[in-house]
Formats: structure tokens, sequence, C-alpha cells
């Protein structure tokens, strides 16, 4: 095995194509991936390249056509594995927050801790409060979230993928949904997530937000791995012709 | 795309997941067997088994009343679609009306408020009851005072209170952001209500809306009690004289036959198209294992 905390080899998934005996349309095309502990991974690309789709096989929220999910060299996208066992050593942030509307915000953030982590109510709150002043949001834990503004909402839903110490952070576009004002207060939260050296997995349209924390980024293109690097390497000085194209088109 | 052949490893998750659905298909079918054993095991052995199976079961007296309560279920289809049809369009009407916030509707607004709540609060017992032996006290002589005019007239009265409720809820359900796109594209009230709203309202309450229908099936029997001859009324006329049920049991298979084609129907209706729309091409819509 690699070492890694997380590797995917030969991934592919397909979704039904339209009409009833469509082509299937091939959203990964054979992903090979590797995360090692303490690493940040940047995933880009443009929309429909198949970076969302990544992020939810690695959470397993997803079933495979093929290829391999390795966590900690256990193929967890095999069907006979505890999937459930899994998923709890790994964390997701949504786009679009996927708070749960009729729980407070420290219910939300406790939600895990208590039925999946089995703590006690006051343990699991203290652990709550303490991960949401972390994120500056102490002052919200009673309040619901459509209280919170749209930055508030997404870094409650942090605190809620963080407090039960994953393994591994999946970022999906954290920052899309979010108004440019708000979007500082939610990536300023990242990057010191990842000096304290959080693994994560990180799918972003943020280009100088990858050009900060990446130790790779990885360029994705109809399903597949069409450049990868450091970000020096493929933001500054692309070598293949969809990523510049892609990246000029950003500027 | 690359051609894609499955490899081996993919192959035996395939192979392991058949094999997880034969084995949920073989525990449906020894629950099944059980369930079913027991109760056939339990109504078979109990001791009075034999009399009730010549008293609630006999194929002669079966075929012999069936004429008679076929008849009794025509009357029970008739008023059973005009019921609908008038609760369907009226129930929607109301709930437009009092969703809509045009001043001039203020006085309907309250009338179509006290309508639902008085309607919805009286049992349809005592609706029957009251508009089967109080109106034609008044002696209005345009009035048709037959019991299936009159116990009609009830059940939708009734009815259409529901109906509304149900549809104002649709209503509610369709976001105001719909309004605002539709009339940021210029559209009328009116226009948005039609073209935007009530599709969408419409389609969001299609199960509850449909199950009021079977419901409606069903109690149109009630009108029985102000002496129609429906269905039930039929059966029960049967059994007088001798102490067999089975007319009962036509009766209730009649009634089956109605309403287990008329909910596939409608769940066949609302799958067809678009109607799970708002999730199809949602990533996660689907089973997570």
């Amino acid at each position: 095995m690699t070492g890694a905390l997380l590797s995917l080899r030969g991934v592919r998934k397909s979704y039904p194509g339209t009409g009833r005996r469509g082509p299937r349309k091939v959203v990964l095309d054979g992903i090979d991936l590797d995360v090692t502990e303490h690493e940040c991974v940047v995933v880009v690309g443009s929309s429909g390249s198949g970076k969302s789709t990544l992020l939810r096989v690695i959470d397993l929220l997803e079933d495979v056509d093929d290829g391999q999910v390795l966590l900690d060299g256990v193929d967890v996208a095999d069907p006979w594995v505890d999937a459930d066992a899994a998923r709890a050593r790994m964390s997701m942030v949504f786009q679009q927050y996927n708070l749960f509307p009729h729980l407070r915000v420290l219910d939300n953030v406790t939600l895990a801790l208590r039925l999946v982590h089995g703590r006690r109510r006051a343990e699991a709150e203290a652990a709550g409060v303490h991960m949401l002043e972390k994120v500056g949001l102490s002052h919200k834990a009673r309040s619901y979230p459509d209280e919170l503004s749209g930055g508030e909402q997404q870094r409650a839903a942090i605190a809620r993928a963080l407090v039960s110490g994953p393994e591994l952070l999946l970022l999906d576009e954290v920052t899309s949904a979010l108004d440019p004002e708000l979007v500082g207060e939610v990536l300023d939260l990242l990057v010191a997530l990842r000096d304290e050296g959080t693994t994560m997995v990180v799918a972003t349209h943020e280009m100088s937000f990858a050009r900060d924390v990446a130790d790779e980024v990885v360029f994705l293109h109809e399903g597949r791995v069409h450049e990868r690097g450091t970000p020096g390497q493929v933001l500054d000085d692309p070598q293949r012709g969809r990523t510049q194209e892609f990246l000029r088109r950003l500027r | 795309m690359t051609d894609w052949q499955p490899s081996a490893r993919a192959l035996e998750r395939d192979a392991f997941r058949r094999a997880q659905r034969r084995r949920a298909l073989a525990v449906a079918t020894v629950a099944t067997a059980v369930v079913v054993g027991s109760v056939a095991y339990v109504v078979a052995t109990a001791p009075g088994w034999e009399r009730a199976r010549t008293a609630f079961f006999s194929p002669e007296r079966a075929v012999e009343v069936l004429p008679d309560v076929a008849e009794g279920l025509w009357l029970n289809l008739r008023v059973w679609v005009v019921a609908s049809v008038i609760g369907l369009v009226v129930g929607l009407l109301l709930a437009v009306v009092r969703t809509s916030r045009l001043p001039a509707l203020f006085p309907l607004r309250v009338l179509t408020v006290v309508y639902v709540d008085v309607f919805r609060g009286v049992p349809v017992l005592l609706v029957l009851l009251l508009a089967g032996f109080g109106l034609p006290a008044l002696r209005l002589e345009w009035l048709p005072v037959s019991a299936a005019f009159l116990g009609g007239l009830a059940i939708v009265l009734t009815y259409t209170a529901y109906l509304a409720e149900i549809f104002r809820a649709g209503i509610e359900s369709v976001h105001p952001s719909q309004v605002a796109a539709a009339r940021s594209l210029g559209l009328t009230r009116g226009q948005t209500v039609r073209r935007v709203v009530l599709p969408q309202a419409v389609r969001n309450v299609t199960a509850p809306t449909a199950s009021m229908l079977v419901s409606l099936q069903k109690d149109s029997g009630l009108i029985s009690i102000l002496g129609a001859v429906d269905a039930i009324r039929a059966a029960q006329i049967a059994t007088t004289g001798d102490y067999n049920f089975t007319p009962y049991v036509v009766a209730g298979v009649l009634f089956l036959l109605l309403s287990i084609p008329l909910t596939r129907l409608v769940d066949a209706w609302s799958a067809r198209q678009g109607w799970r729309g708002r999730l199809r091409g949602v990533s996660g819509a689907g089973v997570i294992r």
C-alpha cells in the first residue's frame, strides 16, 4: 500500500443518460488520487468536470462503477465494507451548507457526536460550544440556521463537520453560494484549519485560495485528471492546453 | 471516453450486490409466507370457522346477490364521480380565493374560512342527516328531494371543505420566489396563479388529494342512511331473512375493485412525467449505501 490516508485507483462513475436507453453519462473516467495525512489537495476544473462527484465518491455518498477507494489501505468502495463506519471517519461540507433547519446551531453540531460517536449530551455540548467558539459562532449556538447569514451558516456547517475530529475533511465549493464579502470569513477559517494540519480535499473555484493552501492541485477535465502538481506548477505554469484555457478564462 | 470493461473487482462487487438482492428477496418471501400462513392457520382453526365460511363466503349466494349489489354500486359510482368533480373544482376555487390578497375578495375570503371551518368540524353523518331531513322540510319547490341528491349534496359539502384545505396547503408550498419570477416576467396576478402557482401546487398535493378521492368513494355509501339504495344498502337488504352475510363481502370486494385501480392509476400518473422532476438529476437522490 502507498501509506496514504486516502487513495483512489481507477475510479469510474457514470449516471443514467437522458431518455430510456440513452448512453450513460460518464462523470469520473478513471481517477487516481493520493492524499497523505496533513496534506491539502485542491481539485479545480470547470463545472461539470466531476469535482463534486469525486468528493461524493470519497465520502461514499455514491457507489462507483469501478475502481478502488482506499481508506488506510482498505477498499471502502466494496459493498461488503461497513460504509457508515468509513463515513464517520470523514466529514463533508457542502456548497449549500445543508444544515438541518429544524435544529438549533448547537444541536446541528452535536447531533453526530451523540448519535454516531456515542457521547453524552453534556459532553457533546461542551465539545460543540468549543468548536463554535473556534469558528466564531458561540453567540449563535441557540439560533436556528435560517437566522444566520450565509457565511455564518457555512461556518456552522464547518463546525459540525469538524467536531467529531474527522481524519479527512471534504470541502465541496464551500464558498460558491456566499456573497463575495462573506467569502473571506470562511476562507480565513479554512486557512487556519490547514495551518493546524487538517487533512483536506477541497473542490473550489477560488484560485487564490488554492494557491495559498494547496500542497497539490489537481485539474479535472471531463472526468479525468488532466494535470496535477504543486500550485506553482499547475496554476502559474500549466503545461497542457485545457488547463491553460481554463485559467485564461478565469482571469 | 474510453471503452470501459468492468474490472474483476467491479464484477465481484456486482455479484455481491446481486447475492444481497437475492437474500432480500428470500427474506421477503419467507416473511410473507409466515404472516399469511399464521393468519390462515388462526382463521381456519377457529372454532366458528365452518359456520363463518358458509355465512360470509357462500359462492352461490354471492352469485345470486351480485346483480343487486352491482346496481347499488352504480349509484355509488355516480355519486362519487359527481362529488369528485364538484369537490375538486370548487375546492380549488375556494383555495385560490382564500390565498388571494385581492381586497375585493375579502368578504368571500371570510365566507370561505367560515365554510371550511364548519364543514370540516361537523361529522359527515350529521351533515347527511341535516341535509337529508332538514332541507326537504323547507319545502322549496325547485329543490330535488331524492335521497341520492341530498346525500350527494351533503358529501360534496364536506369533501369540498377538505379538498379546499389540501389545495391551500399545496398553494402555500409553492415558494414565493416562483411568484416573484413570474411577476418579474410581466405576468399578471391571475396569470401567475393559473400558469405558475397552481400547476406546482396541484402536483405537490397529488397524494393527499388522491386519498381524499378514495375516501370519498367509500363514504359515498353513507347516503344509504337517507334511504338511497347503494351497494351497502342493497347488500343489507339481501341479508335480511336469512343469516347469510355474503352480500356484505360481495360489496366489500366490489369497492376494492374500484379503489385499488384508482390508487394505482394516480400513482402511475404522478410518476409518469417529471413528477419527481425536482429530484431528478440531484446527486444524492438515489439510495445511499
